[in-house]
């Protein structure tokens, strides 16, 4: 897929009358473990990857979890994970899978595409399995992006809620509470639909060890790039990776009052 | 090259971080600054914007839809008047985030978020990894899609310019989303992550009391958030979510104080991008002052009361 | 408690390192039906693994004969090698080396990054059927009948308080036919065997020293892979035993760290501040010019050797590795022993599993007879010297017994102490005032704990137990002002006020897992246990 989508309506599916299946789909990303610090290489060209522990992206397995307790509810019947990356992305489904999903799905690309060809793929994936649903993480903890989600929603014609706090199912909508600058905001949107997940809409579940044990034979489906037709060129290109600026010591101040001064007429901060 | 910046508005003013926003843009071309609304207030919003220096023209678009700033009319908005525009920038807010991204997709553009320093034209510098690294990309993209981090770029004034305005067509939308309501904490206290200022106390304030007695006055004059060290939280003195670091949260506000924190790396992790950090403590060796803007050496319980006294 | 859901297994393993990875791979060799089940509290394999590390290839010759064609990470050959005596400004080296101290040649070893050859391990053992689990703690040992059963992991989602939180999920029990401890030193679940089976009795008391290592990476001008430094003498009393080594390995980088042994009596030592002034001294300052600093650790390790080694095996299982205590000190090596600890003890439950035995005794009968056994023996003199004359008369005497008795004498020097008895009153201690981190070369504690990338979930019961506060004011506070805040390398311990009601503060979310509280406390007050699955440090490639 290429270039503007038509208008919305013309990618609704039609929703079978009385259809007994709500289907979600969760894409999971494989990202260095938040535990981790990564450093830049020596030589500027990107981060220090090698050799680091993995893990699912924090905000998808919130996802995960999400979509576990809908499915738990009973407002959802089934769970996919998603994964678009290298071959071991695969470990990260399998997380996905202990935690509680149905299934999964492994596309693989080169090393990390970038969010629009991640949601060009998933469009693909979307168009395959016609999930009602699809909920992932608001970004990932390695680039950062915050993107793919809305990108998809985007892609689809579908609406989107975005960096949900809160998510309930009723009547063919899904009323989302949204975290936004200063407070939170309900928006309502009609399935199906994109929801992003941000910190607070749960706490995951431990992916168990006897789940883990039995996740090894849950089904896991593996598809190349190229077989859903998706052309992964980077748009951007990166030039360089480095430390930020080290803060450098400002002034010691000798009282309160000089403080109150620097504060008020340099610094301009209150 | 025209650069378009989506403006965000609040009760008729233009919001900083946009007003940052316009300044990123003002470096890379004319900006012409697109603001929406309900029919009834847009004009009052496109009057404060087109007073911006830097702005030459103000697009403004009104409908129930738009007024809520609702992804799926605005990212169709844009999309719409994108027509020869080099680049559509946005501050890196809640807004332009949930926004720009989807218009981005409807382009068949890669976007840049965060954006924290511009190179040129092409190529931006930008936040990963929660900040502990920064990257330089340049976009091959013909059209590029921006959001800008306020705190990088220094506000464009809000009076001293004149710019003309027009009107734009909003795009009709539907009903797949609608806006239900939104809530704004009626506490006094903001949040940690939201605040602009934020008074943070560690080991020195010692117990527990002394963060109501001793910092909260200062917070109280300041309309800051309470934030706390992990030695802090790990003593029991605050709550869990007060922890400002590595394992707790990361913020970057205006003004950080930390007052008693003697600034273990973990620490500063997480609130080193703040504009301003002011560090109180008594020992004059303490990290804490490698990286405060201003550093006090003395007593908290001696400083701190005489602080919030002087506010 | 019977409601845990439960696997069997032939074999469970517990611990990820060299020696659970080599029993495991063995197991699988010589008994390839055995079903094998190894855990690790790390969240990854290596995650926890600390170690210098020069390691000799024998016991990796043969478990895996073709390793040189897997892939493995063993690529930095030693190329040089210098010991110094320090002196506080010069160094001087020791000659002949090969001679006086023929134990720790290292000609054909290699300069190795012991996480990645524990994550390369557990690939070959995956690769041969083994299960491997990472990120879930033992916390429990299944006795039944007398007989160990297999462990249990521990609960998950465990509030501060000890109630079940939201996302409580029950341990799970692990049953083995046989049980391998491959906990390393100190293991919490060892310790628990060694008591109910009273495995060391008639054994000297084990004797430890604790490793602090970082990890740098310098300009590549100044690299020299393969490059071996051991030093011992300063800035260590003549009394402690201990010194620091430097490795140069891999791409541009530099391992370096320092052992303390734990049976030091000045209470006011503190041995990361040991590590970080030696850095200072004219013999290994230069080698970080220029450099950074990338990855902090630290780990007790077994000291006492030959005369220290418990009885191996127990109904249903046996101890390997470091659990056991197999490193050769004077060498200063333990992960060849610790693999061919683990073959064998790998080789006896496969026999013991055909013949359906109790007790895979054949284990000590292997060690016996295998060059594990003639290796500690020889050189079983040479640790306990330290204890006894100090570091001077120590070194004479182990030169001595190199050169003219060759490991054979017709004695065995016995540890008297467990190093929890060693400590001297803060009163007659001589104070030690240590020089400030600068910031370049030497660092403070919490930024280095920052490098190990070490975290605990929050919301957990405190894992370091203290389990009488009124004892630790009269013994470690009132007698040895608070050893525990100098000796614990990532800043666990530390004193509340001071001033007015001296209390222990336990920072548990900064344990580096290294086990150092659980051995010296003086009244034995501190207990190490399990915390949460995968939580503690996440050393990454390199360490």
């Amino acid at each position: 897929m290429q270039g503007r989508p038509q208008g919305p309506a013309s990618h609704r599916r039609q929703r079978v009358s009385g259809k007994k299946t709500m289907k979600i789909l969760v894409p999971v990303k494989r990202v260095v473990d938040y535990n981790i610090k990564v450093r830049p290489k020596a030589d500027g060209t990107g981060v220090e990857t090698a050799g680091l522990k993995m893990s699912m992206n924090p905000f998808d397995e919130i996802a995960v979890e999400e979509a576990l307790r809908l499915r738990e509810k009973g407002a959802a019947t089934e769970v996919v994970a998603v994964s678009i990356g290298v071959q071991q992305a695969q470990d990260t489904l399998r997380t996905a899978m202990a935690m509680g999903a149905d299934r999964a799905i492994l596309v693989l690309t080169e090393e990390s595409p970038e969010p629009l060809a991640v949601a060009k793929i998933l469009k693909a994936i979307v168009e395959r399995e016609t999930p009602d649903l699809v909920i992932l993480g608001k970004q990932a903890i390695d680039d950062d992006m915050n993107a793919t989600g809305q990108m998809l929603a985007g892609l689809l014609g579908w609406p989107q809620g975005t960096f949900a706090s809160k998510v309930e199912l009723a009547d063919g909508r899904a009323e989302v509470e949204r975290e936004v600058d200063g407070g939170t905001e309900v928006v309502s949107i009609a399935l199906p639909a994109i929801v992003t997940a941000d910190l607070r809409l749960n706490e995951p579940r431990y992916a168990s060890l006897p789940n883990i044990m039995k996740a090894k034979k849950k089904p896991l489906e593996t598809l190349q790039a190229s077989d859903v037709g998706v052309d992964t060129t980077r748009r951007l290109t990166v030039v360089s990776v480095a430390e930020p600026p080290a803060r450098k010591a400002g002034v010691k101040v000798g009282s309160v009052e000089e403080l109150v001064e620097k504060l008020r007429n340099e610094a301009k901060v209150i | 090259m025209t650069v378009l910046v989506f403006v965000e508005t609040e009760a008729g003013h233009v919001r900083q971080a946009s007003r940052s926003a316009i300044a990123a843009a003002s470096k890379l071309g004319e900006v012409h600054a697109l603001v929406v609304g309900d029919a009834a207030s847009v004009g009052a919003s496109a009057e404060a914007a087109a007073k911006i220096p830097g702005v030459t023209k103000v697009l403004k678009a009104g409908n129930d839809a738009l007024a809520h700033t609702l992804a799926e009319p605005l990212a169709d908005l844009l999309v719409s008047l994108a027509g020869d525009y080099s680049h559509i920038v946005a501050a890196a807010s809640s807004v332009g985030k949930n926004v720009l991204p989807r218009a981005a997709a409807l382009l068949d553009v890669q976007p840049i978020p965060d954006v924290l320093d511009i190179v040129d034209a092409d190529t931006f510098v930008r936040p990963i990894y929660a900040g502990n690294a920064l990257a330089t990309v340049k976009s091959a993209d013909a059209k590029k899609v921006l959001t800008i981090r306020a705190t990088s770029f220094d506000p464009a004034p809000a009076e001293g310019g004149s710019a003309a305005i027009e009107d734009a067509a909003a795009p009709a939308s539907g009903d797949t989303s609608r806006f239900v309501s939104s809530e704004t904490p009626t506490s006094d206290r903001p949040e940690l992550e939201s605040a602009r200022v934020i008074v943070s106390g560690g080991r020195g304030l010692q117990n527990g009391e002394n963060f109501k007695t001793v910092l909260e006055p200062l917070a109280d004059k300041l309309g800051a958030a309470i934030g706390a060290s992990r030695v802090a939280v790990d003593s029991g003195y605050v709550p869990n979510d007060y922890q400002v670091g590595q394992t707790g949260k990361i913020v970057a506000p205006e003004l950080y104080i930390a007052v008693g924190i003697s600034g273990a790396i973990q620490h500063l992790a997480g609130m080193k991008d703040s504009k301003v950090i002011v560090a109180i403590n008594k020992d004059e060796d303490a990290p804490i002052f490698q990286v405060a803007d201003y550093g006090l050496v003395g007593d908290l319980f001696d400083v701190v009361p005489k602080l919030a006294a002087a506010l | 408690m019977s409601t845990r859901e439960a696997m069997d297994f032939d074999v469970v393993v517990v611990g990820g390192g060299p020696a659970g990875l080599a029993a495991a791979i063995r197991l699988r060799q010589v008994a390839p039906d055995a079903t094998v089940c190894l855990i690790e509290k790390g969240s990854e394999i290596g995650a926890h693994i600390v170690s210098g590390a020069v390691i000799e290839p024998r016991a990796l010759e043969e478990l895996l004969p073709d390793w040189r064609d897997l892939g493995s990470p063993l690529k930095t050959e030693v190329t040089g090698e210098e010991m110094y005596f320090l002196t506080e400004s010069r160094g001087f080296k020791v000659p002949a080396l090969e001679k006086v101290m023929p134990h720790i040649a290292n000609h054909g070893n290699y300069v190795v990054s012991l996480g990645e050859v524990c994550r390369w391990l557990a690939e070959q053992a995956e690769a041969l059927g083994v299960e491997i689990y990472p990120g879930f703690a033992a916390s429990e040992v299944l006795i039944e009948q007398n007989r160990v059963v297999g462990v249990a992991t521990g609960d998950m989602g465990v509030t501060r308080e000890g109630e079940h939180g939201p996302n409580y999920a029950e341990g799970m029990e692990l049953r083995g036919k046989y049980t391998l401890f491959a906990e390393g030193c100190r293991g919490s679940l060892t310790k628990q065997v060694m008591a109910h089976y009273d495995l060391r009795k008639g054994v000297d008391p084990q004797t430890y020293g604790l490793g602090i290592k970082e990890v740098w990476e310098i300009p590549a001008a100044n690299h020299r892979p393969g490059l071996v430094l051991h030093s011992f003498g300063w800035p260590l009393d003549d009394h402690t035993y201990g010194g620091a080594w430097l490795y140069h390995f891999g791409e541009n980088l530099v391992s370096y760290g320092f052992v303390t042994g734990l049976d030091y009596q000045n209470t006011w030592i503190s041995p990361y501040d040991e590590m970080q002034r030696t850095k200072l001294h004219p013999v290994f300052k230069p080698h970080f010019e220029g450099g950074r600093r990338l990855i902090y650790g630290a780990r007790a390790l077994s000291e006492g050797g030959f005369q220290s080694i418990p009885r191996l095996t127990f109904p249903g299982g046996a101890l390997i590795g470091d659990s056991a205590g197999f490193l050769n000190t004077p060498k200063i090596k333990g992960t060849h022993t610790a693999m061919k600890s683990g073959m064998l003890a790998a080789e006896a439950v496969a026999d013991a599993l055909k013949s359906e035995q109790v007790e895979p005794a054949s284990f000590t009968s292997r060690v016996r007879g295998s060059w594990l056994y003639d290796e500690l023996k020889t050189a079983r003199n040479v640790r306990p010297a330290f204890s006894r004359w100090g570091t001077k008369l120590g070194a004479l005497y182990s030169g001595f017994d190199a050169m003219v008795l060759r490991g054979k004498a017709p004695w065995t020097l016995r540890f008297r102490h467990a190093d929890n008895e060693t400590l001297t009153p803060a009163s007659t201690s001589q104070p030690i005032t240590y020089p400030k981190p600068d910031g370049k070369i030497t660092f403070d504690k919490p930024s280095s704990v920052f490098l190990s990338n070490t975290n605990h979930e929050e919301n957990q019961p405190v894992h370091l137990k203290l389990r009488n506060a009124a004892l630790w004011k009269t013994v470690n506070w009132d007698v040895f002002r608070a050893p525990e805040s100098r000796y614990c390398p990532a800043g666990v311990y530390e004193v509340g006020d001071e001033a007015s009601d001296p209390r222990l503060v336990i920072n548990a979310q900064n344990c580096v897992h290294c086990k150092t509280c659980d051995i010296k406390d003086p009244a034995q007050n501190i207990d190490w246990c399990t915390p949460e699955g995968g939580g503690g440090p996440n050393y990454p490639a390199g360490m």
